[in-house]
């Protein structure tokens, strides 16, 4: 090894770094949550209502929309991500009317849409859930990068799903992943971004 | 009115006998009609060494110990766990986003304002069951959780 080619690459390298570091002080988007402009998933969905009314996004323009998947028999994140968007929409005042919450069932096998119904409506009646059958649902999830898979639990199953909510903004695009983490505020502050 | 006094007697009996664990803020979620499943909550506090080893529930047709985890790519991973170490004088949390008690197999729609019955096994060190009986309130299903 000649000795002489390290400081060329240590500066080479330094120069990397420096660039990388450059590229974290941009003014991108004032979002807390992550910035999911520039994905390359769109998030497309073509899915049933509770009256069974075949939805997308185009259906819901002029208003901001967060989308959670999850499941019914959920018993700690999926309450607690639709718990923290009641939260939210209360905290939008007035905007909150422009806030459209949807519920995505990963779990059609055992979320029929009355009990999805029931279960949205249980943490504010304005909430829409949406299901389509095992193929779609798979589709669905993967425009999301969404990943879930079952896992039996005692005599029955439960779930393993990724728990990131999604925000589109009025014109239907894809733009923020709120974490679940991520206090009710500090998703607030997000939507109203998408509003302005 | 005669057997829910036989009850509470049965209740305070158990809590007496079993009083070196305290359970405090406990709750669990409601839910709507044909959802088989609910998470309860509570902090607990031995005052000896004491593993949480099990429950069961009069409305359940299994209970189990379940424990939320994040893994890569914020996906949530849920599963069971054959018990919750409880150190002298710490107190545990069993709250969203850790532990929680799995009701599975409900029998019923549990009702938002009412109560749950749940019994705890307690393992002591010399590996004696305890089994202690509590009424959680039932939260409803938007409940805010701070």
């Amino acid at each position: 090894m000649n000795p002489l080619t390290h400081p060329t690459r240590r500066s080479l390298l330094l120069g990397g770094l420096a660039l990388l570091a450059g590229c974290d002080h941009q003014p991108r988007a004032s979002f807390k949550g992550v910035d999911l402009s520039d994905a390359t998933y769109k998030g497309e969905f073509r899915l049933k209502d509770a009256h069974g009314r075949e939805r997308t996004i185009d259906d819901y323009r002029g208003r901001v929309v967060l989308l959670h998947f999850g499941f019914t028999q959920c018993p700690d994140a999926c309450p607690t991500a639709l718990a923290r968007a009641a939260q939210v929409r209360q905290m939008m005042g007035k905007d909150g009317q422009l806030l459209q919450v949807l519920f995505v069932t990963l779990d059609p096998e055992r979320d029929t849409p009355q009990m999805l119904r029931d279960y949205t409506a249980a943490f504010d009646p304005s909430f829409i859930a949406l299901s389509g059958d095992a193929k779609t649902t798979k589709q669905t999830a993967d425009n999301f990068k969404v990943f879930f898979r079952k896992v039996p639990t005692g005599s029955s199953y439960t779930m393993d799903h990724s728990l990131l909510s999604y925000a589109f903004d009025p014109n239907g695009l894809l733009r923020v992943g709120m974490r679940h983490n991520m206090p009710a505020e500090d998703c607030a502050h997000d939507l109203r971004q998408l509003l302005i | 009115m005669r057997s829910s006094l036989i009850a509470l007697a049965a209740l305070l009996s158990a809590a007496a006998a079993c009083a070196e664990v305290s359970v405090q803020d406990a709750w669990v979620r409601a839910t709507v009609p044909g959802q088989k499943t609910s998470g309860a909550f509570m902090q607990l506090t031995s005052t000896t060494d004491a593993t949480l080893v099990g429950a069961r529930s009069p409305a359940a047709g299994v209970v189990e110990i379940h424990e939320m985890a994040m893994g890569e790519n914020m996906t949530m991973k849920m599963r069971a766990v054959p018990g919750i170490e409880l150190p002298a004088g710490k107190a545990v949390a069993l709250k969203p986003g850790g532990y929680h008690i799995m009701q599975l197999d409900l029998k019923d729609t549990v009702q938002a304002g009412g109560k749950l019955r749940l019994t705890l096994l307690v393992k002591d060190r010399k590996g004696e069951l305890d089994a202690i009986d509590v009424e959680l309130p039932v939260k409803p299903l938007n409940a805010k959780l701070h």
